[in-house]
């Protein structure tokens, strides 16, 4: 048992947050967000050509840095804790997970193009009335002549207006709800056949609502695979988003911490109040035990498939009900201030509060650690 | 990172596992099966089968009994306890006066009182809580008065835990009156059979006798029986702030009672529609064991920590409050699900009695009094509320 991180592990985490440091300033994300194209390209690039980590979770042969979950969830942290918008999740945590599951020719040249910065992916699941089920699929595949083409709709696609690509979770058979009869299918942006509807999201980054008539797609892995191969790399992402908000909470926190020092009423810091004080304990112990549960969860990611979903439900309950109990946390002891756009604490919040239910909420995840149980 | 114990620590615990499977007394399991009041000699004859072993101590120095373990195995050991439900190994005598004993004793105190705990000859209680000085412990009024090669004790201490078995005590008692509060307090070994000491029983609410007033009038203790010197005792009581905490987190406890509760849901309820299957009832049990599986790795985290050499800090704050908060829910949850049995209140040595004397619900018999009982855990050993301010303090520096 070890919870310690290797030396490589440390300096790939002092560089990410030494380049976010350098290139994503609260301000400099202000700008960012609220500028035409609401993402940088340039920084993107940075990722690839100045800290690589891009990579971070591909094999060498592939070109990556050899690293795994755990790169994946340093990375993911210090996301949090910059409050990143540009598509690392949808790229190269879920994106790269289901290439990486792929095992074609194909995939493995998507995966260079990634981690060489070209290529970036919006992951396109979520369906009018799918909620959170992957197996709630009604957008279907069909084969015309030599050609996939895909039709439906899929909505709050985050990310897909910064993607080249959209990695789509279609039917060839059978009927929304059924686990057989699902494949991923990869669609350029920009495809025939592909209208997009565009908008900013409530924390700061992007999303459409894709409509899909018959746009031409290329099928990623074996058709009709099903499920599985979906949920162990969208497990990723569930874990790759506790990290996230890890830290996000470790800025809600610090900021709330520093923040109740510094206002003074009734001659005092508010922080020397005792009902304060017990609220922020109660906030830092929210956010220990969900550094623990996403510890937990990324050392579990490799386990049997009823193992892992329990592990990751776990943590996504702990996580989102931290994620909700910080945020509202965070702004309640900072006030009125707390409540102005002008400080980044509601930026966290807010982010925080799509994360609870970002690839499943507290109920859904619940119901699943119950499912599992069942199975057992 | 790895989430697995080295092999070398899975044989360790293997061979806990086996020597408590193997010697836990029979005698002491069956009153504990049918739920009987347990007695001093129950408690003992574990805590000297264990010293046999040479287990009783491990977190000592080597030189005075310690079995020189890491800290990842001393937490196997509490861990393997705790599952298999034995009696305590009295934490009053050895996590607590022992460790002070070798850390400031004289050599003649350690050699006079040491051995004796390590083999559970002596039962230890602790004069620490008075009726003014209980979070604020340092306004303690016990005062102890010099008079050539003894102090003479009058005061009064309460919650004084099994102090009805105890050979001896360590007390806090005030020697400079005229002192700051913290600094005029000395640490004394008082022998309880001593003309003066008198132990009242406190009768909680459960109904069972646990804790003590302890009245000491013009008490005779020899100036031999002080550790380290005078007005030095907060030292002494601060020590153990920082010392054997292993399962703290009441972690293992928890889980074996979470188990038991899911076996009573499953077959509690009429068949077919069980307690267990009750959607709002099962969603309680999610939430309670994502809570502790949280508390769980987050103990492992802090003793990864503790391996990789960090000492441990008030960290083990947040284990007490979580670890407590938890097992109580599990204790409420316990008693939500038996619903009207629960108010049974029928002596346990009838409880399992056959014919016309049995009661329907056998199972029932202890629960509401274990939920009782156990408000104690959020209380004692620094309230949750001043884990609280404890944490407030030297974590967020607040």
């Amino acid at each position: 048992m070890d919870f310690n991180f290797t030396a490589e592990q440390e300096m790939l985490r002092d560089s990410v947050a030494r380049y976010f440091g350098d290139h994503y300033a609260f301000p400099q994300r202000q700008a960012v967000i609220r500028s035409a194209g609401g993402w940088r390209p340039g920084f993107w690039r940075g990722l690839a050509d100045d800290v690589g980590i891009l990579g971070a979770p591909f094999d060498e042969a592939m070109g990556g840095l050899g690293g795994g979950a755990v790169e994946s969830m340093i990375v993911m942290e210090e996301i949090g804790k910059a409050l990143v918008i540009e598509p690392y999740l949808d790229t190269v945590v879920i994106g790269g997970g289901l290439l990486r599951r792929c095992g074609t020719r194909r995939a493995s040249e998507l995966i260079g193009g990634i981690i060489a910065g070209e290529v970036r992916l919006a992951f396109a699941h979520l369906e009018p009335s799918s909620r959170f089920d992957l197996a709630n699929v009604s957008t279907s595949a069909v084969q015309d002549g030599g050609t996939w083409r895909i039709s439906g709709l899929k909505d709050a696609v985050r990310s897909a207006p910064f993607a080249t690509h959209l990695l789509v979770n279609a039917r060839v058979s059978g009927k929304s709800g059924d686990r057989a009869g699902l494949s991923t299918f990869l669609v350029a942006a920009g495809a025939s056949g592909l209208s997009s509807r565009e908008y900013p999201t409530v924390d700061g980054s992007r999303a459409a609502d894709l409509k899909f008539e018959g746009a031409p797609a290329e099928l990623l892995g074996p058709a009709a695979q099903g499920l599985d191969a979906l949920e162990a790399a969208v497990d990723e992402g569930v874990v790759a988003l506790c990290a996230e908000a890890v830290g996000v909470m470790r800025r809600l926190l610090a900021d709330t911490v520093e923040y109740t020092k510094q206002r003074r009423q009734f001659d005092a810091p508010i922080a020397a109040n005792q009902a304060l004080q017990h609220r922020m304990v109660d906030m830092y112990m929210a956010l220990e035990q969900s550094i623990s549960m996403t510890y937990m969860a990324t050392l579990k990611l490799d386990r049997p498939a009823l193992e892992r979903k329990r592990a990751v439900s776990l943590a996504k309950v702990q996580v989102g009900k931290a994620a909700k109990f910080v945020g509202q946390s965070a702004i309640q002891l900072h006030g009125g201030m707390g409540m102005t756009n002008e400080l980044a604490i509601s930026h966290y919040f807010k982010r925080a509060t799509m994360i609870e239910s970002e690839l499943g909420s507290v109920d859904h995840h619940a119901a699943r650690i119950e499912q599992c149980d069942a199975a057992a | 990172m790895q989430l697995e114990f080295t092999p070398e620590e899975r044989a360790f615990r293997a061979e806990v596992r086996t020597f408590i499977a193997d010697h836990y007394p029979a005698d002491v399991r069956a009153k504990q099966d049918r739920g009987l009041e347990l007695g001093k000699e129950d408690i003992l004859s574990w805590h000297r089968i264990v010293a046999k072993k040479g287990w009783s101590v491990p977190a000592w120095p080597v030189e005075y009994g310690g079995t020189g373990w890491s800290a990842t195995q001393r937490h196997i050991w509490a861990e393997e306890l705790q599952r298999a439900d034995t009696v305590p190994i009295i934490a009053f005598s050895t996590n607590l006066v022992g460790p002070v004993i070798y850390t400031f004793g004289t050599p003649e105190q350690k050699a006079r009182f040491l051995p004796r705990i390590v083999a559970g000859d002596d039962w230890w209680c602790q004069g620490y809580s008075e009726p003014g000085a209980g979070s604020d412990l340092a306004s303690l009024q016990t005062r102890a008065a010099r008079e050539g090669d003894h102090y003479i004790v009058n005061g009064q201490k309460t919650w004084t835990t099994l102090a009805q078995h105890a050979d001896w005590g360590f007390f806090l008692v005030r020697t400079d009156p005229s002192a700051r509060k913290q600094a005029g307090i000395s640490f004394l070994l008082i022998d309880m059979k001593s003309p003066g000491v008198t132990v009242r029983p406190i009768i909680t609410l459960d109904g069972a006798h646990e804790v003590n007033e302890v009245w000491l009038e013009n008490v005779k203790v020899p100036v031999a029986n002080r550790v380290h010197e005078e007005n030095k005792g907060w030292t002494c009581a601060k020590m153990l702030l920082a010392h054997e905490r292993s399962g703290i987190a009441l972690v293992a406890h928890s889980k074996v009672a979470l188990g038991r509760l899911r076996k009573l849901a499953a077959a509690t309820g009429q068949p077919g529609c069980r307690l267990a299957d009750d959607p709002i009832f099962r969603r309680k049990l999610t939430e309670i064991d994502v809570e502790l599986t949280a508390l769980e790795y987050t103990e492992l985290r802090f003793l990864a920590a503790e391996s990789a050499g960090k000492a441990p800090g008030v960290e083990v704050s947040m284990l007490k409050i979580r670890g407590t908060e938890i097992h109580q829910r599990i204790n409420e949850l316990t008693l939500e699900a038996l619903g009207s049995h629960a108010s049974l209140r029928v002596s346990r040595a009838t409880a399992h009695a056959s014919g016309p004397d049995a009661v329907a619900a056998p199972g029932a018999v202890g629960i509401a009094d274990t939920y009782f009982n156990m408000r104690k855990l959020s209380i004692f050993g620094g309230s949750n509320e001043i884990q609280r301010n404890i944490l407030a303090k030297a974590v967020l520096g607040l």
